[in-house]
C-alpha cells in the first residue's frame, strides 16, 4: 500500500472509531484533552535516568485501552515514525556517555543506554496517549474542545476545512499520481519538468472550487465564530472521568506504589 | 520534533510563543478587506500542502527524492498571517492523525516550521519582490527562503532539544549534524516551491500574495519596505553585538588551522616566523617557493603592514585599543556592521548614479 492509500485509510479509520459508542467517546472532549496533556507533561518530566518510572506510566494507557475497547494493531504502525525520529537523536547517548552503572550477566549497562531507553519509552507512550485521545474524540469534537478554551473560530474553521478537504485532495492526488506513473513506468518520483504543472494546475482548480463551497456554506448560515459554540458543559460522568484519570496519573507518577507492592512479595 | 524530545518547560514556552504569533496573525487577518474570502482558500491550501507532501519528487542527478514543506509556498500565495494559520492546521492534523510530532511538541513544531517559514519568508518576499514580480525573483525567493527558514528551524530544534536535556550530544556537534542535512533539504524544497509558484505566476498571477498588480502590491501587507529594512538592520546589530561576545573567544577556521600547526593562533613575524615557517617547509613539497617567504624582505613587509594597520585601525583585533573586554568585542561587532552597511549603501548609490549616467547618455 502506498503513502496516499495509507493516509486515506487512516483518516477513515479514525473517523469510524470516534463514532463508536462506548464510555470514552461520550466523555466531554475538553476533559479528555486536558487529561492527555497532563499525562504527556508528567511523562516527559521524568528524569532521563529513570526508565522504570516511565514504565509505571503505562498503567494509565492500559486502563484507557480497556475502558475504550481500543485495538492496538493500528497504533503500533504509528510508532514506526516516532521510533525513527527518537532513535536518530537518542542513538548518540550510549556512544557519548559510556559510564557503566550496572551489569546484566556479562553485558555492561551504561548511563547513555539508560537515557536512550527512557527516551524511547517516553516517545512511544506519548504517541499512544495522543492516539487514544483522537480515536475516542474525533476531529469535530476536538474542535469543540478548542472552542471551549476560547480558541478563535477562524482558526478552528481553517483546521476543520483542512481536515475535510484532505480526503478530497488525497484522492485527487492519488488519481493524478496513478495517471502519471502509468505514463512513466519505472520512475522513482515525479520528473522535475512536471513539478510545477502537476501541482500548480491542481492548486488553481482547487482554489476556485473551495471558494464556491465556502459561499454555499455561508448561504446556509455558517459563521465561524458561532458554529462551534455548542452547549457542552461538564456533566457528572465527565467529572468522575476527569478526577479518576488525573488521580491515577499523579499517583503512578509521584508515588512508588509498584515498589511498595513489589516489596510486599519480595520480603515476605 | 517528538514529545519525548522536549521537556514540559520548553514545550509550554514554545506553545506560548507560537500562541502569541497566532493571536497576532488572527488580528492582522481580520483587518484585511477580503478576510472572509480568504478562509476557504486557507483551508484548501493547507489541505493541498498536506496532500502534496505525500508525493515524492525526483531530484535530478542524485537518484533521491524529496517532498514539500509548505511555509514558503503558503506565504507566496496567502501572505504571512493566513499562511501561518494554515500551517498550524496542517501541523495539528499531522500530529494527531499521523503521529508526526506530538501534542506537547506542537508549539515547538509550529514555531520551527510555520513561524520561520511564514514570517521570515514574508520578509524575504518583500525584499526580493520590491520592484515587481518576475520568474527569476520567484526562483530566488523560493530557494533563498526555503534554505534560510529551514536553517533557522534546524537551529531552533537544536536549541530546544538541548534545553530539554534529552541528548548527550554537545551543542556544536548536534548543530554540525543538523544544519548541513537541512541545507540540502531546504534546497530541494526551494526547487519544488519554485516550480509551483512559477507555474501559478504564469497561469494565474493574481493568486500570488502581492496580487500581481504594482499599485496594490504592499497594501495587503502590514510590513512596508522601509519597516522591513529597519527590522533587518536591527537584527544585524543584535547578531553583530551579541553573537560576537561568544564567537570572538574561539579561533576562526584559519586561526584554528594555524594553531594546530604552530600551537599559537597567530604567526609571530618578528621572533618566531622563521622557526614556524621552517617547520612548514619540512612538510612542503615546493621548497623553492616557500624559501622565498622567509627572506628578510618579506618580514619587513609584514612589519610595515602591521604598523600601518595599528595606526589606521579603529578597533584592532575586533576590540578597543589595549582592551580585551567583552564590551569592546561587542561594540566592535556593531561598528563593523555599520561600516559594512555604509560601504554597501555607498556602492549601491554609485551603481545607481552610473546607471543614470548611462541612461542619460543613451537618451
Amino acid at each position: 500500500m502506498n503513502k496516499i492509500d495509507y493516509a486515506i485509510m487512516e483518516i477513515h479509520h479514525l473517523d469510524h472509531e470516534a463514532k463508536k459508542e462506548n464510555i470514552l467517546t461520550r466523555i466531554n472532549p475538553l476533559a479528555k484533552l486536558i487529561i492527555t496533556f497532563l499525562y504527556i507533561i508528567l511523562l516527559t518530566s521524568i528524569d532521563r535516568y529513570k526508565p522504570q518510572q516511565c514504565i509505571y506510566m503505562c498503567i494509565y494507557l492500559i486502563l484507557i485501552k480497556i475502558i475504550g475497547e481500543i485495538s492496538m494493531k493500528k497504533c503500533i504502525k504509528r510508532l514506526k515514525v516516532i521510533f525513527t525520529i527518537v532513535l536518530v537523536i537518542g542513538i548518540a547517548n550510549p556512544i557519548i556517555n559510556r559510564n557503566i552503572v550496572a551489569q546484566i550477566g556479562k553485558i555492561p549497562i551504561s548511563s547513555g543506554m539508560i537515557s536512550m531507553t527512557t527516551l524511547m519509552i517516553k516517545g512511544c507512550f506519548a504517541i499512544i496517549a495522543s492516539y487514544f485521545f483522537i480515536i475516542t474524540t474525533g476531529m469535530e469534537n476536538f474542535c469543540v474542545a478548542l472552542r471551549m478554551i476560547h480558541i478563535p473560530g477562524v482558526l478552528i474553521t481553517v483546521i476543520l476545512l483542512i481536515y475535510r478537504y484532505i480526503i478530497v485532495f488525497l484522492k485527487e492526488v492519488q488519481r493524478i499520481w496513478t495517471a502519471y506513473s502509468m505514463r512513466a513506468p519505472n520512475q522513482k518520483g515525479v520528473n522535475f519538468k512536471a513539478w510545477g504543472s502537476m501541482i500548480g494546475s491542481l492548486m488553481i482548480r482547487s482554489i476556485d472550487k473551495a471558494g464556491n463551497v465556502y459561499d454555499s456554506m455561508e448561504l446556509r448560515g455558517f459563521n465561524p465564530d458561532t458554529f462551534f459554540d455548542k452547549k457542552n458543559g461538564f456533566c457528572e460522568i465527565d467529572l468522575i472521568y476527569f478526577i479518576f484519570s488525573a488521580a491515577v496519573i499523579v499517583v503512578i507518577r509521584y508515588i512508588n506504589i509498584f515498589e511498595m507492592i513489589g516489596n510486599v512479595f519480595v520480603f515476605q | 520534533m517528538a514529545d519525548a524530545l522536549v521537556s514540559p518547560a520548553v514545550g509550554i514556552t514554545m506553545y506560548a510563543m507560537s500562541g502569541m504569533a497566532a493571536v497576532y496573525s488572527i488580528k492582522k487577518l481580520r483587518q484585511e478587506p477580503d478576510f472572509k474570502k480568504k478562509i476557504p482558500t486557507m483551508g484548501v491550501m493547507g489541505a493541498m500542502v498536506f496532500a502534496t507532501q505525500m508525493i515524492n519528487f525526483t531530484i535530478p542527478g542524485t537518484g533521491s527524492s524529496g517532498h514539500l514543506c509548505g511555509g514558503i509556498l503558503l506565504t507566496g500565495l496567502l501572505g504571512p498571517y493566513a499562511g501561518f494559520l494554515s500551517m498550524i492546521g496542517v501541523l495539528l492534523i499531522q500530529c494527531l492523525f499521523f503521529a508526526d510530532g506530538g501534542l506537547l511538541a506542537l508549539g515547538g513544531n509550529i514555531f520551527n516550521m510555520a513561524f520561520y517559514g511564514c514570517f521570515f519568508g514574508a520578509l524575504i518576499w518583500k525584499i526580493v519582490m520590491q520592484n515587481g514580480i518576475s520568474k527569476r525573483k520567484i526562483t530566488l525567493y523560493s530557494i533563498l527562503g526555503s534554505v534560510i527558514t529551514l536553517q533557522l528551524g534546524a537551529f531552533s530544534v537544536t536549541i530546544q532539544t538541548l534545553c530539554s536535556g534529552v541528548t548527550e550530544l554537545p551543542f556544536k556537534m548536534f548543530l554540525s549534524l543538523m544544519l548541513p542535512i537541512h541545507l540540502a533539504i531546504g534546497f530541494v524544497e526551494g526547487l519544488i516551491t519554485m516550480a509551483i509558484l512559477n507555474f501559478i505566476y504564469a497561469a494565474r498571477p493574481e493568486l500570488l500574495w502581492s496580487d500581481g498588480h504594482e499599485e496594490n502590491k504592499y497594501i495587503r501587507s502590514g510590513l512596508s519596505y522601509k519597516k522591513t529594512m529597519i527590522i533587518f538592520t536591527c537584527v544585524f546589530f543584535v547578531i553583530a553585538g551579541f553573537v560576537s561576545l561568544i564567537a570572538s573567544k574561539q579561533p576562526d577556521g584559519l586561526e584554528w588551522s594555524i594553531k594546530k600547526i604552530t600551537g599559537n593562533t597567530e604567526i609571530n613575524a618578528k621572533t618566531d616566523s622563521k622557526n614556524d615557517l621552517d617547520y612548514d617547509l619540512k612538510n612542503d613539497v615546493n621548497d623553492d617557493l616557500n624559501s622565498s617567504l622567509i627572506t628578510g624582505t618579506k618580514t619587513d613587509i609584514y612589519e610595515n603592514s602591521e604598523k600601518i594597520q595599528q595606526k589606521t585601525s579603529l578597533l584592532p583585533d575586533y576590540n578597543f585599543k589595549n582592551s580585551d573586554s567583552d564590551l569592546g568585542t561587542s561594540v566592535s561587532g556593531i561598528v563593523g556592521c555599520m561600516i559594512v552597511i555604509i560601504f554597501l549603501t555607498i556602492t549601491g548609490f554609485l551603481i545607481k548614479l552610473s546607471k543614470k549616467g548611462k541612461h542619460k547618455l543613451n537618451e
